[in-house]
């Protein structure tokens, strides 16, 4: 039995907590947001929130976040639906291609823009490096999140 | 809708006609229908269908009076009009792209239009597409042969388009289809107005899904007119408006599928969801082509949630409580598969076979113009080159899944696929049921790239579920998506040209092995007198798919490259170079000039900076691009692309820049990193570390210049792939004088010297 906070929300799920969080947020808490790629942290289309932390939810046994506080792309617009500046600039951005990546790409910018809200070029490069975008959509993702620093 | 008019007998005449003093057999009757359904809906479609019965191919693609259509526009009583769109959505745009194209000429109001993905039926089948290829069997574009797995292209299975894919359906649905039905409407509902209203037609104008009559300052919604409409006569050809006159096509209209997909709702296959459904997981003969030999599941077997463990022929599948406890058990079956001489191929092997075959095989003409051997002989001067490219794996960010259920005698298939009315097809033809018993539902594709016009995963699962029962979802592991791919050919390309007393080319000799599509991709776009492009085969045990921009992905990169070497050889700077070559071709020089002039050509760079520049036509889009490359570091970084594209006319000037933006990223994976290589007859690459791509940290600042031309359009989604990897190449020549005559580049140790 492993409890957690998801999205503010407190759920109990009976599983085998070497189970990769990923897995039991798509499959036992039914929210598929959050997606599969590579299964070993190389891709970052599967990023949440730990407590805050951008986290690669693929490789983190759902043990590991008994009692945490866990967000997902569907928990991070607000209460009443406005969504976070992160989405909003991705909208004017016209960033997603596939959109595949793009939960992921979404859930690290936000983390990066809570630890550090006007970050340099550099910066948005190597933070968000771990995030494939196949799609090849990284100047529109660069420039939302400049948006989205500047909305903040 | 099927008794045939006067109007259309004279059509069909005169398309007959027509094909026959063009010396094709083929012919088409296109005709428009109107009807009203359901709930007081009006339903128009465009239907094309064959009109030759004597005609073979003809009678093989449609029997009786059935008409295969393209495309669909309802209007519903509440003034809604909805798109009907038989193509997926795979992040082009497709969806936005097709129905302001269908709003543009039907007038009406895009932001209150809704938008629907055809069901893979009969109907919608892209038949455009299929008639491009019975006029003229060379212009089938490529990932059409990529879901025949190179085999013999039945016909049948050609009317079984429903293909997104080979940049197309902007051009052929769009242009064939969607631009017809909204003009078709249009005119139907101006014709009602006037008979209810008792005016001439000319005194009515559309807009925004309204008729107004500006004298008397009637006005009234498209709906009010729909029951009148849909019992007149559409005609054939509907007017359709000048380009000049558009004014939502070329304007950037916001994409209709990017909100759900910044808020987690998108629905992707790997979403889907049936009550009660298991998960598997499968593995299959790493060498391609071999099976199971055998299997002892039995640890496996015990583990948790596992339900079942299957040898499946050619693979293995685990079904599970969760995909991880799938994978977890699969990881526990122990197997062997069979062997073959296969097993024994490494990469060395597969291009010393591609050099015997350059040296026994049947050589194959793709192009011949004037006299090579002689032209080669007299000249001062000769220079040739081999260019390698390996296999590529598409890599899709979403990896190949697929959920079916298979129960009394039906299947219920979801899927992401850029072929769905042929994995129905297949689907059904593997259970031995009829197409109507098999329903699939498409979903949004976490990136097709051509990988996904092939049905193999989804076969998968419909089998796993027919053996088990049970609702499955099939996932593939990132491991498993990169070793079973369909992958974009290894080719080695012998080039060879005479150099006449000014530098410039005489003579184009061009041989290369593996040919898949189109045929025109190795053909040059310089006025070269004398020319010969042949190529030979050498069948690999490996299967082969359409891939970003197909064959033009390395002739672009060979020829390219090697114009680049000529102007090198010549003395000459290597834009002027090509400008002098495509003398007479406006449309070239035009995006030519425009790429040289956004990347600054004559601008001088730091130390370690230089320029490449390339131009590549395909799928009817010309785009050329300067790269200005860094080789300070260890790795040449692309710091900045330059692109130029002519595709006629952008539909969404953004959506088109981002098309680009994204071809580019994928060439530049390519050319840095990609390298699937066989070890013992199995691909040896497995995950992102070993077969990694471009990320934002060294992905290049890029600028997209868009001409417009009077040209048929382009496609978008393909032609910005070709140009990056030779312009790149050709950067790093003019920073290090190292020529690079084979892919990836890698670091800067693995650059070539030539
Ligand atoms: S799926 Fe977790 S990082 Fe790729
Ligand atoms: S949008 Fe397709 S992978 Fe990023």
């Amino acid at each position: 039995m492993v409890q957690l906070r998801i999205n503010g929300h407190i759920k109990t799920v009976d599983i085998d907590p070497e189970t990769p969080l990923l897995w039991a947020i798509r499959e036992q808490l039914g929210l598929t947001g959050t997606k599969f790629g590579c299964g070993i942290s190389l891709c970052g289309a599967c990023t949440v929130h730990v407590d805050g932390q951008a986290t690669r939810s693929c490789v983190t046994p759902i043990g590991d976040v008994d009692g945490q506080d866990v967000t997902t792309i569907e928990g991070i617009a607000g209460a009443d639906g406005t969504l976070h500046a992160v989405q909003a600039a991705w909208i004017k951005h016209q960033v997603p291609q596939c959109g595949y990546c793009q939960s992921g790409q979404i859930m690290s910018a936000v983390a990066l823009l809570s630890e550090n809200p006007n970050p340099s070029d550099n910066e948005i490069e190597s933070f968000m490096a771990g995030n494939i975008c196949r799609c090849g959509m990284y100047s529109r993702i660069k420039a939302a999140i400049k948006t989205a620093a500047k909305a903040a | 809708m099927d008794k045939i008019t006067q109007a259309e007998k004279k059509a069909a005449k005169i398309a007959k006609r027509a094909a026959r003093t063009r010396g094709q057999k083929w012919t088409r009757r296109g005709f428009i229908t109107a009807s009203v359904i359901g709930g007081g809906a009006l339903l128009i479609g465009v239907a094309i269908r064959p009109g030759d019965r004597t005609d073979e191919l003809a009678k093989l693609a449609a029997t009786g009076d059935e008409s295969l259509l393209t495309a669909w526009v309802k209007l519903s009583p509440d003034n809604t009009v909805t798109a009907i769109i038989p193509h997926g959505e795979m992040g082009q745009g497709v969806h936005t792209a097709l129905s302001a194209m269908l709003a543009e000429e039907m007038e009406a109001d895009w932001a209150a239009m809704d938008i629907m993905e055809a069901p893979a039926e009969k109907a919608y089948a892209n038949y455009v597409l299929g008639r491009e290829f019975m006029v003229n069997k060379d212009k089938l574009p490529g990932f059409v042969l990529g879901t025949l797995n190179g085999a013999f292209l039945g016909i049948t299975k050609a009317m079984n388009l429903q293909i997104t894919g080979g940049s197309t359906s902007v051009r052929f649905t769009g242009v064939g289809a969607m631009l017809t039905a909204g003009a078709a409407a249009k005119e139907l509902l101006l014709k009602a107005a006037a008979k209810t209203w008792d005016v001439p037609v000319s005194s009515l104008r559309a807009q925004k899904s309204y008729i107004y009559h500006d004298e008397s300052g009637k006005t009234a919604p498209f709906a009010d007119f729909a029951q009148l409409a849909a019992t007149f006569k559409p005609s054939l050809t509907p007017k359709l408006k000048a380009r000049k006159d558009y004014t939502l096509m070329g304007t950037s209209l916001p994409r209709v599928d990017i909100p759900q997909k910044v808020d987690g709702t998108a629905m992707f296959g790997l979403d889907a969801h049936i009550e009660g459904m298991k998960y598997a997981t499968v593995k299959a003969a790493p060498v391609h082509g071999q099976s199971v030999a055998s299997m002892d599941a039995s640890v496996a077997k015990a583990m948790v949630g596992v339900q079942g463990i299957y040898n499946m022929g050619d693979y293995v599948a685990v079904v599970a409580d969760g995909y991880w406890q799938a994978q977890r058990a699969l990881e526990a079956v122990e197997v062997t598969f069979t062997q073959s001489a296969e097993s024994q191929l490494n990469q060395a092997g597969v291009f010393a076979q591609y050099a015997k075959a350059f040296e026994n095989a049947k050589r194959k003409d793709i192009h011949k113009e004037g006299n090579v051997s002689q032209t080669m002989k007299r000249a001062d001067r000769t220079h040739e080159a081999e260019y390698n490219v390996p296999f590529l794996a598409h890599a899709c960010m979403e990896p190949m899944n697929a959920t079916a259920w298979v129960k009394d005698g039906t299947c219920e298939l979801w899927t992401g696929t850029q072929n769905p009315l042929g994995t129905r097809a297949e689907a059904a033809k593997i259970l031995g049921l009829k197409l109507e018993d098999v329903t699939l539902h498409t979903a949004f594709m976490g990136g097709g790239f051509g990988r996904r016009a092939v049905p193999d995963y989804a076969l998968q699962a419909v089998k796993i579920s027919e053996k088990t029962g049970m609702p499955i979802k099939l996932i593939w592991s990132r491991e498993e998506t990169t070793q079973q791919d369909h992958y974009r050919p290894a080719v080695t390309n012998r080039l060879r040209a005479a150099i006449d007393s000014d530098g410039m080319p005489s003579a184009w000799d061009s041989l290369f092995v593996h040919k898949m599509d189109p045929p025109e991709a190795s053909r040059v776009p310089y006025n070269i007198p004398n020319q010969n492009i042949e190529y030979v085969e050498s069948p690999l045990h490996l299967r082969f798919g359409p891939w970003r921009s197909v064959d033009h992905t390395q002739h672009g990169f060979f020829i390219e490259s090697f114009i680049d070497e000529l102007a090198h050889k010549a003395g000459q700077d290597p834009y002027q170079y090509r400008r002098k070559l495509l003398a007479g071709k406006p449309r070239f020089l035009a995006v030519l000039d425009a790429a040289a002039k956004l990347g600054n050509w004559e601008t001088p760079l730091p130390e370690g900076q230089a320029r490449g520049i390339s131009i590549v036509e395909s799928f009817m889009t010309i785009a050329a691009q300067v790269v200005t490359v860094d080789v300070n570091g260890d790795m040449p970084r692309a710091v900045h692309v330059a692109c130029a594209a002519d595709a006629g006319m952008a539909v969404n000037p953004d959506g088109f820049k981002a098309q680009m933006e994204s071809g580019i990223i994928y060439g530049l994976t390519a050319a840095l990193y990609g390298d699937i290589s066989l070890e013992d007859g199995a691909v040896m690459q497995s995950n992102f570390h070993d077969y990694d791509m471009v990320r934002m940290d060294n992905a290049p600042d890029i600028d997209v210049v868009i001409l417009q031309s009077d040209a048929r359009l382009g496609g978008a989604g393909e032609p910005g792939t070709p140009p990056i990897a030779p312009a790149f190449a050709n950067a790093i020549f003019a920073a290090t004088g190292r020529r690079i005559r084979s892919l990836p580049i890698g670091d800067m140790s693995g650059v070539n010297v030539g």
